[in-house]
């Protein structure tokens, strides 16, 4: 393998970048973007939800629990209405997530005593906002139903205080829980393998498909050259971008740094390997440029996004695509990613993450090099 | 006129089903990532593995302990004697949640002051902990609640049957059962709609123009509306059959339930491919290769699919964020997804979302093809 023939063919591929600028920025300008949009975008904790109200007491009582319900930071009353329909229709049409209605005899039989139901409809199309709501809800009616139940009993001559366990919650790694802690670590994977699968899928095909490969065989440089010579750019273009939003998150999003930098950069190398390879032999199999960007973006960008941990944790899927997990890089570099942003784990306790990684990065590697060299000849 | 755009639209299918990986790409990926996306994409959790360190052995603390233990969203894996053993656990990642009930609790819930239950939860693990902690949430208060009884019991018996109380009886619509599958899927299929019809769009016309076929065809006697007619035709009768096609194995699979008209459905669907088309079309008068025309879509698929409410609520967002979307075609292909699907509702609600969705395909395709027709002269 000749050091220089590489060269020329990372020096071309260099400059078919350099000419397409407007590539170039948004190589660069996406992890920024990818960064703004999941950090500022994903925000599952709830506040102010949009509710309707129908009291259909209009008692003292009713009002006060429903000014409990104002006073929440998690509801929003936008309306009181004075029938059934409109609720329902609010909930259909999505001016209202929840609608709460008070019955007619709510006083009455409290008066009488014994338990009253108010009812709490929610729109559940989406089941987390839903959950996290009812949630909130049953605090707000049971923390009424408590106060109101000590001054009942003080009224008798009995006097109970409300006695109530307050949860202490501490997360972790994570002190406030912002979800942009939790989501930006994985973003880089996000970008990764936007970068290294998809520009590099490109690349290979693009020769087939234009009919330049045979030229590009036609010289002396050797399967090997055009594969290093191919990638090294966009290795070097990959790993600027690791630096890019390692930065953002760090020095924008106030994300918490704890462990090593050097490992940041040796794992989110080892990454890059497996998804530039990846992409690489993605497009000498596919040798159409439509096919190999769609397969890249199933075989690289649809494991990162949704089978790492980066949102859904993978310990609540079903047991067989746990197991596919596993052979998914993704998976290790967002659990290496994590471990270094938020725990701050020692390198030397990585070795379960870092050392499948480096073994896909060999293997995948291998795989790229030996499918190429059989096609040319 | 006929002649000449039947010949082009033959063309065309010829081009799309002649190559064997194009023919896959149009069916296999789309069902494997509404697959992948309906088992992994959940926001639902159970058996979050917990462990308990419980200093007061109370009766109380007993009773607390195993209320989590017979919850379905919680696996008590271990009681622990010592705190550091919970901080272990957690970093090691073989403990989700944690839970500290310290000596004194049941003192203090005697004397009805407020009793802490130590929560520790490893937000690393991405949303999990927000679910986690609304479930604690829940089960604390189910337990005061209950406490609270028995409290007026042992004082006062006599009230017991006459003191009042207030339960929330809850109602989720559309999805009684909170499921995050029902959530998912109607939008799986509107996310992989966009992905589709704007790649093969944008690339069919990029395509002709980077292999120089482009130049070809303009010296062929077809007028550029049928040559634009013959481009976008065939790519809309694909993204028809794709819809129909993930709709029907998304339903179907996951079982999930079509509740209102398909016609409606059909309609919204025709709608946003024919936005879809034009945004398609709109990228391929700016890009010049195939690379340009990826990178340019996908800069425009991710903040589409993020900001649509798809996986995360629009409501959270920034204010900025949130105008943005009122921009993006699928949010309104969204809820009439949903709308369909789960809410069973009519164009009496939808309207407003098709009226927009036709105003932006009459928009995106004028500006398109007038952009195209510049670019083929």
């Amino acid at each position: 393998m000749s050091f220089t023939r590489m060269l020329a063919v990372a020096k071309k591929e260099v400059v078919q970048i350099l000419r397409d600028s407007r590539s170039l920025f948004i190589v660069i300008i996406m992890p920024v973007t990818l960064m703004l949009l999941f950090g500022y975008g994903v925000n599952l904790d709830l506040k102010g939800m949009p509710v309707y109200v129908l009291d259909r007491d209009g008692s003292q009582q009713s009002q006060d629990l429903l000014k409990r319900f104002q006073a929440s930071e998690y509801f929003k009353v936008v309306k009181v209405v004075d029938g059934y329909p409109a609720i329902a229709r609010a909930l259909d049409d999505g001016h209202a997530k929840m609608g709460i209605v008070i019955p007619w005899d709510f006083s009455q039989r409290l008066q009488a005593g014994g338990p009253v139901q108010v009812q709490a409809l929610v729109d559940a199309t989406d089941d987390n906002s839903a959950n996290v709501l009812i949630g909130y809800a049953q605090g707000v009616v049971q923390g009424y139903s408590a106060q109101m139940q000590s001054n009942w009993l003080q009224q008798r001559g009995q006097s109970l205080q409300p006695a109530p366990v307050s949860i202490e919650t501490r997360t972790w790694y994570n002190e406030d829980l912002e979800s942009s802690a939790f989501i930006i670590p994985g973003v880089l994977a996000l970008v990764m393998s936007v970068i290294g699968a998809f520009l590099t899928s490109l690349t290979i095909a693009r020769e087939w498909e234009r009919g330049s490969m045979e030229q590009l065989i036609s010289t002396p440089v050797s399967a090997m050259e055009i594969m290093f010579g191919k990638l090294a750019p966009y290795f070097v273009l990959g790993m600027f971008d690791v630096l890019i939003c390692a930065l953002i998150a760090i020095y924008w999003f106030h994300v918490p740094f704890r462990g090593s930098f050097v490992t940041l950069m040796g794992s989110s190398a080892l990454f890059l390997v497996v998804v530039l390879s990846l992409g690489f032999y993605i497009s000498v199999m596919a040798k159409n440029q439509f096919a190999a960007c769609q397969i890249a973006l199933l075989v690289t960008f649809l494991p990162a996004f949704l089978l790492s941990g980066f949102l859904f944790s993978i310990e609540q899927m079903p047991i067989v695509l746990q197991w596919i997990t596993r052979i998914m890089p993704a998976r290790y570099y967002v659990t290496v990613l994590k471990k270094i942003f938020l725990k701050g784990t020692p390198t030397a306790m990585l070795y379960a993450e870092l050392i499948p990684l480096a073994v896909f990065a060999f293997v995948l590697a291998l795989l790229a090099t030996h499918s190429f060299h059989k096609r040319l000849e | 006129m006929f002649g000449r755009l039947k010949q082009m639209l033959i063309k065309e299918f010829i081009q799309v089903f002649r190559d064997k990986r194009t023919r896959f790409i149009l069916i296999g990926p789309p069902i494997i990532q509404m697959l992948v996306f309906g088992y992994a994409a959940t926001y639902e959790i159970h058996h979050v593995p917990t462990v308990v360190l419980d200093l007061d052995h109370s009766q109380e603390s007993r009773e607390l302990v195993s209320r989590f233990t017979s919850s379905p969203y919680f696996e008590v894996q271990r009681q622990l004697t010592d705190s550091r053993q919970i901080r272990d656990l957690i970093d090691k990642g073989d403990a989700t949640v944690g839970l500290e009930i310290d000596a004194g609790f049941a003192q203090k819930l005697r004397k009805g002051q407020t009793a802490p239950l130590q929560v520790i939860v490893d937000a690393t693990n991405s949303n999990t902990a927000l679910i986690a902690s609304s479930y604690i949430t829940q089960i604390a208060l189910g337990f005061a609640k209950d406490y609270q009884q028995d409290r007026i019991y042992r004082i006062a018996p006599q009230f017991v049957s006459a003191i009042p109380s207030i339960e929330l009886e809850q109602r989720p619509w559309y999805n009684a059962e909170l499921s995050s599958r029902w959530f998912f899927v109607p939008g799986v299929i509107g996310s992989l709609t966009l992905i589709l019809v704007i790649t093969l769009t944008a690339f069919a016309v990029v395509r002709e123009r980077e292999i120089g076929t482009l130049e070809q065809i303009m010296v062929t006697p077809i007028r550029p509306a049928e040559f634009i007619l013959g481009k976008t035709l065939p790519f809309f009768l694909i993204g028809v059959a794709d819809v129909l096609l993930i709709a029907v194995v998304g339903s179907l699979w996951f079982q999930v339930p079509f509740r209102g008209n398909v016609a409606v459905l059909a309609l919204g669907a025709v709608l946003f491919i024919l936005c879809m088309l034009g945004v398609g079309l709109l990228i391929s008068t700016v890009s010049s290769t195939q690379q340009q025309a990826m990178v340019t879509a996908f800069f425009f698929i991710m903040p589409a699919i993020t900001f649509s409410g798809f996986g995360f609520p629009i409501s959270t967002m920034p204010q900025w964020m949130q105008y943005f979307s009122y921009c993006i075609p699928l949010r309104y292909f969204l809820v009439v997804l949903r709308g369909v699907y789960l809410k069973g509702v009519g164009l009496d609600i939808l309207w407003p979302e098709m009226t927009v969705m036709a105003a932006m395909a009459v928009g995106l395709l004028t500006v398109s093809i007038l952009r195209f027709h510049k670019a083929l002269d």
